[in-house]
């Protein structure tokens, strides 16, 4: 019991520390900066006046949480295997493209439709993201080189197919974009729901796409944390050799782990084109890849801390207008996101020694028992490190970078 | 559980500050006073581009009328453009100016909703109406801006060689490469124009990328170009530099560059600047607004004859061809000369 409360508290640690000192870097930064730091937090944390523009509020944070949730579960599925899946930007734009086009298409009834999208939508995120996993294992390239590379290669394909054989917007319109989805393949926005609990109608919609993610979510640490196969994910990502010795077949996974991801990394673009956009164009979303990796990070690799992270992520790109509004220069903003990121990766690595030492301390207590978590130095599976390796060589090898 | 979570968020956000509480966001402005919203495109002030130049405008004019002025930058990849609009017409600024094209699709949702509030989108066109009754489009013919720059460049080369280099490939962009290059064309039909853009369509870190700006100016000089033309915002600064250290020239774009880059070993390789006066039509819309004459559905249009769009002379290195480019520009305003906007 007490040990639970104990892991517990220093897997929060980390990230709450890190917020913190973000916190606190950020008010000096305000300070420097001539304003006041208490006060741009108080506009920062004012959702609105009206009961309508609090839900408001809440809505474009939501609506902005879910694509970076995803964002940051693509991410974090490869992050636990030890794999630095930097491609996500790529998975995301081919799926979204793609997803758009055989979405403007095909004439299906409702679900079926959408379906056909979301299934279009992962499988070339998938098979993006497999082409990294396949050079790794075949080749030995390192993901980190062949995903970063893939990005490019996506930017550009996506950049062909939307000017040439996927445009659908009118010849000299200034943004151009592939046909609109019909009705039956998008997804209904939740306000029904919203008003149903008694809240104020919002303005826009609360993406539908929110249901999804939170199922994705739940899928993802099952998978994760009670199945075989996520225990040969973790493991491997905890000690590539250790796994291998104990019959992991590495290679498989990383394959296995790089389509997962890829599959996710499919579904980030799906909110804003099923719920909003309806079309894939030179405007839409760019970036929420990148993003996807700082959320990810701050989220510890962990369902629930990634959705914590986008919330935070999300509730702060909508504090940047009001901060505006209040004279207030907003990169006040990109800041505080910026210094949380980096506090977030020393204070993960100060938690994670903290927890070695405090594991060290119980198994010298326990004596030469059963309990062998401190002897060779890996904590347990559920410790709060978990997963925090990120190797970004071959499994097999140790040369990784921990973040 | 995405709802819990934001809860506990908002919950310990709220204890940061010492009283907490609700109040104003914006300082209270007199109910009678002109209240201006300005809501800018990717980059956000500062950019030394399209979005500075609105701001000058917004901002002079807002000086002549004692208005207030209320500023917004997008989030970093302007997915919030929609909520710029609202709040800001929310907000009961009035009138609401988006500057840029890809404001588009998001005008013509917002602005429906708040039919007491006057809208203006740069570089958006709303001729037909479709935006709504009550937005204004302000858009310019940078094509014949860039036809003049395109025969400034003609006339200036010794190698008969000049390039172009395109921000981020789009509709837009492609109005001032065609223009230059009909230009270049109409003065020397044989000259070579080498072309190229930054980052493809859809990938707007071509707009932002010095480096990358560079590169591609510095494979045209070595080509054998010795002028080269930029519809690159801030990548332009790129260019300069890869003029200046090859010993070559350089066309600006937007505003008078020879003022704005501020390094004299730069001002030195700048030519000349295509201007195109978002400043000038920002203030004009304004002024006209606090008289009472914006019909809304429609367009202001500003070109040559309009003075809002030109060549700048500061530096004095196409002095010695004023004429020509006179005579150009006067064949463009009758109507002798067709300046095309897309290239074949």
């Amino acid at each position: 019991m007490n040990g639970l409360v104990r892991r517990v508290g220093l897997s929060l640690l980390g990230p709450v520390l890190a917020v913190l000192v973000a916190l606190v870097i950020s008010a000096v930064v305000i300070a420097l900066i001539g304003q006041d730091p208490l006060e741009a937090f108080r506009v920062m944390t004012n959702l609105g006046d009206s009961p309508s523009q609090q839900v408001q509020s809440i809505v474009v944070i939501l609506n902005r949480a879910v694509p970076l949730f995803l964002a940051g579960l693509a991410v974090a599925v490869a992050f636990r295997m030890g794999l630095f899946n930097i491609g996500v930007e790529g998975q995301y734009r081919m799926a979204t493209i793609l997803a758009a086009a055989v979405g403007a298409a095909v004439a299906l009834p409702g679900p079926l439709h959408l379906l056909l999208i979301v299934v279009v939508a992962m499988v070339v995120g998938a098979l993006w993201a497999g082409i990294v996993g396949v050079l790794k294992v075949t080749r030995g390239v390192s993901e980190v080189i062949s995903s970063i590379m893939l990005n490019f290669i996506a930017l550009g394909l996506a950049s062909f197919l939307l000017t040439g054989p996927l445009r659908g917007s009118p010849p000299g319109a200034s943004i151009v974009t592939t046909a609109e989805i019909p009705e039956s393949g998008r997804v209904p926005s939740l306000n029904g729901l919203l008003t149903a609990l008694g809240l104020a109608a919002p303005r826009s919609g609360l993406h539908g796409f929110l249901l999804v993610a939170v199922v994705v979510g739940v899928v993802v640490a099952v998978l994760l944390q009670r199945t075989r196969f996520g225990f040969d994910l973790r493991a491997t990502g905890l000690s590539p050799s250790a796994a291998t010795a104990s019959g992991v077949d590495a290679r498989g996974m990383v394959v296995k782990t790089m389509l997962i991801s890829g599959g996710i990394a499919g579904l980030i673009g799906l909110p804003d084109l099923l719920g909003s956009q309806y079309d894939y164009g030179t405007e839409f979303t760019a970036g929420l890849g990148f993003l996807g990796i700082a959320v990810a990070l701050l989220g510890r690799s962990t369902p629930i801390g990634i959705a914590l992270a986008a919330l935070l992520f999300a509730f702060l790109d909508r504090a940047a207008l009001p901060l505006q509004f209040a004279d207030i220069p907003s990169s006040v903003v990109t800041i505080i996101q910026g210094t949380i990121v980096l506090a977030v990766v020393i204070a993960n690595e100060i938690a994670r020694r903290l927890a070695l030492r405090s594991a060290e301390r119980a198994g010298a207590a326990a004596g030469p028992g059963p309990q062998t978590d401190g002897d060779d130095g890996a904590p347990p599976p559920r410790a709060p490190d978990g997963g925090q390796r990120v190797h970004t060589g071959v499994p097999g090898g140790q040369q990784g970078a921990q973040a | 559980m995405l709802l819990a979570g934001s809860m506990a968020l908002a919950a310990c956000a709220s204890d940061e500050p010492a009283g907490g509480g609700s109040g104003e966001g914006g300082g209270g402005a007199a109910a009678e006073e002109l209240r201006i919203g300005l809501a800018y495109d990717e980059g956000g002030r500062g950019d030394q581009s399209f979005n500075d130049s609105a701001y000058a405008g917004a901002a002079a004019a807002a000086d002549a009328l004692g208005a207030d002025l209320q500023e917004l930058s997008p989030n970093e990849d302007a997915s919030n453009r929609a909520e710029l609009l609202t709040q800001l017409a929310e907000q009961g600024f009035n009138p609401v100016i988006a500057v840029g094209f890809a404001y588009d699709d998001v005008i013509a949702e917002v602005a429906p909703q708040f039919p007491d509030t006057t809208f203006a989108q740069v570089d958006g066109s709303n001729s037909d109406g479709a935006k709504g009754d009550n937005v204004t489009g302000l858009v310019f013919a940078e094509e014949q801006g860039s036809f003049l720059a395109g025969v400034a460049a003609a006339l200036k080369s010794e190698s008969a060689h000049i390039g172009f280099v395109g921000g981020v490939e789009s509709p837009l962009i492609e109005k001032f490469e065609a223009g230059y290059v009909a230009g270049a064309q109409a003065v020397n039909p044989q000259i070579r124009v080498d072309r190229q853009y930054i980052s493809p369509a859809g990938d707007f870190s071509g707009f932002s990328d010095p480096a990358r700006g560079q590169i591609v100016a510095q494979g045209m000089y070595d080509a054998g170009a010795d002028i080269v033309y930029h519809a690159a915002g801030g990548s332009g600064l790129g260019v300069f530099q890869a003029a200046a250290g090859s010993g070559n020239r350089a066309i600006g774009v937007d505003s008078d560059q020879y003022l704005t880059v501020g390094d004299p070993a730069l001002q030195a390789v700048i030519m000349t600047s295509m201007l195109k006066r978002v400043d000038n039509a920002v203030e004009q819309f304004i002024n006209d607004y606090s008289e009472g004459n914006v019909q809304g559905a429609e367009d202001v249009l500003n070109d040559l004859s309009t003075e809002g769009i030109g060549l700048a002379t500061s530096g004095g290195f196409i002095d010695d061809i004023q004429d020509d480019i006179d005579q150009y520009a006067q064949q463009i305003t009758d109507g002798t000369i067709t300046v095309p906007t897309t290239i074949e």
